[in-house]
């Protein structure tokens, strides 16, 4: 289907919608509301004053070395991740539903986690089959019965968002170990101030930049009952070359917190020390960037060389806590994920807010048999990759693609679910000095305490691949600033 | 402060430090061999030997290099990441031990240490390497004066800082009398009338590869004699890059680390230190000579590395028994 032609001048002349839902223009070629201000700016500016901005804003990112580690190239070579100049914009009321629904959404995935840790009452119930839950790769059998402070297990949580053709919000995936990004959304509004200064002063573009306070006042919030007056909190990093580093330290300093590594923790009578220049200090709290498997070689991977040897056991004694806990990983195996609507029912005897996307498990028998006849139309994910790995998107994959897939379900049922392909909505972006339609998701950051904050936006990521729908850093994807702009100020 | 941290924060003044040292020398070789240009090639060659000999780096430079050439050991102290010593490879390894840090660090003294790491390795700093040599080693001593200044200007003088000193300070005092022991490679074997023009001009390129030619000649008007040249190099009390002034902040950072006060010590490297400042400033450049300049400065650099591990060991050294108990 033809799409329709945004007849507007300058850099947005001849922009196409291409049929997809658009974030800035509507079914009838308008402009959306809220993107009013900056589709003018956008149409009054010239290629060569966007380019130009568009090489300040790279340079900036460079300078600061706002990059991630290219694992590939052995030589670590550090990039920048792809940034994208033109906002992706929420309007205010939208925003509001969306956050509704997310919070909802974690206070039913924390009870599920309590649930599966002690009682099980939604296996008993029959509302989750108990194969799939013994079978859930990250799902920790050892900790039943354990409880964790607060009853908090996901304390800070990335819900992978995005917009169908409907223009409704589904959930594609939560993110409940270790979710990362958030670093991006507090630089890129950094960098989009310096460089589009004018722009704030039009929009009421909701703030960002209390993340790092909240996520401390979150951490401070969770240490353990015999803490110091004073929780000592740090920011445990598998180290400078992971991946993430740049946002590990991002954050540490943020919130004026130390990072370490796991040679700088030792245990000694079942409580976590640092090693200082001052000798050995007492620590409370752990936010850990780095997986269960790797924490402890006593007790997880033996030959982790990232971990503490004797830390779970001093979580087990209460004497230290970690964000996330152990054992959070269960919440976003894509099975379950499947499950999350019937917990909100059934934990919360409420209708939920945010629609999963239609999802068919390998694992039933009568949903397999789909899979494997209509393959070719369907998105297969690995129960338990993320990164844009492990994954298959039947329209863009050939027939070898599909088939190797057909064998790896046929092996291990459990391990795979189906989705229908969302057509992901599509928002103006700079393409090779033209700007035309990608297509992206939104990744808002919850952070779960005693209240639940959720920073307006988040991290929008874009497939920068023309027809792309895969939105990974790793697969070609880029980021853009998320503006959640309050509507009674254009109205 | 951890422990990891502290031990970064020391070896980023080091590297930082060792960087702006090796540009310095190598810029005043060049100009000296500028001005023997059309002579014979004896002096040429001794110029160019000097910094190989004065950083013990002579075997590694002999496996990559088939013969010592002017653009061979500026090639091997300036771009080689085979050596480790090369300014690429010390601004590489200040910028890496930043990154580990970099939340112990001002976004500003990253940026300088990451800007003059990703200038290294560009077309340009090439172009201007080959095009005009002694302005690109002048950008990369500005690289460091720059960072130093951000250091200064925004790092909270506290004890992150104070590691800093400590490496920055002991590095220096460590380059200083490694230059100044330079001339003993060349005048020893030369067997040059003493004060002849050749011997002038290489005294004189010392006081410039420590910027210390315009503050001697304040000093001392008149002709530049070698032993007042190794005086002010060693044991001037308040030129900045003099060993004793060098070896007097590594003192007072020490100190300020452990909250000592200067007339006691808290621990071996500060002893060690203490001992270092109190025989430099009650030394005189005649018993220095009756000794030997060089079996004193080689003295000098056993102690600064036996500092070196006093600080180590007091600051950043876990016993293993540590670590599994």
């Amino acid at each position: 289907m033809r799409g329709i032609q945004a007849g507007m001048e300058g850099m947005l002349g001849g922009y196409d919608t291409g049929g997809f839902y658009d974030e800035m223009f509507d079914g009838a070629g308008g402009v959306r509301p809220q993107c009013q201000a900056l589709h003018d700016r956008l149409a009054a500016m010239s290629r060569e004053e966007f380019d130009r901005k568009r090489q300040l804003a790279n340079l900036t990112f460079l300078n600061q070395g706002v990059t991630f580690t290219v694992y590939s190239d052995n030589r670590g070579t550090e990039r920048i991740f792809p940034f994208d100049l033109i906002p992706r914009i929420v309007a205010g009321s939208e925003w509001q539903h969306i956050e509704r629904g997310l919070r909802q959404r974690i206070t039913a995935l924390n009870l599920f986690l309590h649930d599966v840790y002690h009682d099980q009452r939604i296996v008993k119930e029959k509302i989750l089959p108990g194969e799939i839950l013994r079978s859930a790769r990250h799902f920790r059998p050892e900790f039943m019965g354990f409880d964790v402070p607060k009853g908090i297990y996901i304390h800070i949580c990335g819900t992978d968002l995005v917009r169908g053709s409907d223009g409704v919000y589904y959930v594609l995936e939560d993110n409940a170990r270790s979710p990362s990004g958030v670093s991006y959304v507090l630089e890129n509004r950094h960098v989009m101030k310096r460089v589009f200064p004018k722009l704030f002063n039009r929009h009421s573009v909701r703030p960002v930049d209390v993340y790092p306070q909240e996520l401390l006042n979150l951490l401070r919030e969770v240490a353990p009952a015999n803490a110091q007056a004073e929780p000592m909190v740090v920011l445990l990093t598998p180290g400078v070359f992971n991946s993430a580093y740049f946002e590990h330290a991002y954050l540490a300093r943020a919130m004026g917190i130390e990072i370490v590594v796991g040679a700088d923790l030792v245990v000694q009578d079942e409580r976590v020390y640092m090693k200082t220049t001052k000798g050995l200090r007492r620590v409370d709290v752990i936010y850990r960037r780095i997986d269960d498997d790797f924490l402890d070689p006593q007790v997880f991977r033996k030959d982790s060389l990232l971990g503490v040897p004797g830390l779970v056991n001093a979580y087990r004694r209460g004497n230290v806590s970690l964000a996330n806990s152990i054992g959070t990983g269960v919440a976003d195996d894509k099975v379950v994920y499947h499950f999350v609507p019937e917990m909100i029912r059934f934990y919360m005897s409420e209708e939920p807010l945010l629609p999963n996307v239609p999802t068919y498990l390998s694992h039933f028998e009568s949903d397999r048999g789909y899979i494997l006849e209509h393959i070719e139309k369907l998105v297969i994910k690995s129960a338990n990759e993320s990164g844009g790995y492990g994954m298959l998107i039947g329209p863009h994959a050939s027939s070898a693609e599909c088939e190797e897939f057909r064998a790896a379900i046929r092996k291990d049922p459990r391990n795979y679910v189906a989705q229908p392909v969302v057509e992901l909505s599509r928002c103006p972006s700079w393409c090779d000095g033209t700007i035309e339609g990608r297509h992206i998701d939104l990744r808002p950051y919850v952070l779960a305490g005693e209240r639940t904050v959720i920073v307006p936006g988040g991290l929008t990521r874009v497939a920068l691949r023309k027809g792309s729908l895969v939105v990974n850093s790793s697969q070609g994807g880029g980021s853009k600033d998320t503006w959640v702009i309050e509507e009674e100020n254009h109205a | 402060m951890l422990s990891r941290v502290a031990e970064s924060l020391y070896w980023i003044g080091r590297y930082i430090e060792r960087a702006e040292s090796n540009a310095r020398m190598l810029d005043v070789n060049l100009q000296v061999t500028l001005d023997f240009e059309g002579e014979q090639g004896e002096v040429a060659l001794q110029t160019w030997s000097s910094p190989l000999a004065s950083l013990q780096d002579h075997q590694l430079f002999e496996s990559l290099f088939p013969k010592v050439s002017p653009e061979a050991v500026s090639e091997f102290l300036t771009f080689s990441e085979e050596n480790p010593n090369s300014i690429v490879s010390c601004v590489g390894g200040a910028r890496e031990n930043a990154r580990m840090v970099r939340d112990s660090i001002s976004s500003e003294m990253w940026e300088q240490i990451n800007l003059l790491h990703l200038w290294l390795g560009t077309e340009e700093a090439r172009a201007l390497f080959n095009g005009s040599t002694i302005d690109f080693y002048r950008k990369v001593v500005d690289g460091s004066h720059q960072f130093h200044g951000t250091t200064d200007a925004t790092l909270t003088h506290g004890e992150g800082w104070n590691f800093l000193q400590c490496g920055k300070f002991l590095e220096r005092a460590d380059c200083a009398s490694r230059i100044l022991d330079l001339k003993y490679h060349i005048l020893l074997p030369s067997g040059e009338e003493v004060c002849g023009n050749i011997d002038t001009v290489q005294w004189l390129s010392v006081l410039k590869s420590c910027s210390g030619y315009e503050a001697f000649r304040k000093l001392f008007p008149g002709p530049v004699l070698p032993w007042r040249v190794a005086e002010f190099i060693l044991l001037h009390d308040s030129f900045p890059r003099s060993i004793r002034f060098c070896c007097e902040q590594l003192d007072a950072a020490l100190h300020r680390i452990s909250g000592c006060d200067r007339a006691h010590f808290a621990n071996e490297a500060e002893r060690l230190s203490g001992r270092l400042c109190a025989d430099l400033n009650y030394e005189t450049i005649r018993r220095v000579f009756r000794a030997g300049l060089h079996e004193y400065l080689d003295e000098i650099q056993q102690r600064l590395i036996r500092v070196n591990n006093g600080l180590q060991e007091v600051y950043c050294r876990w016993a293993d028994e540590a670590e599994t108990s």
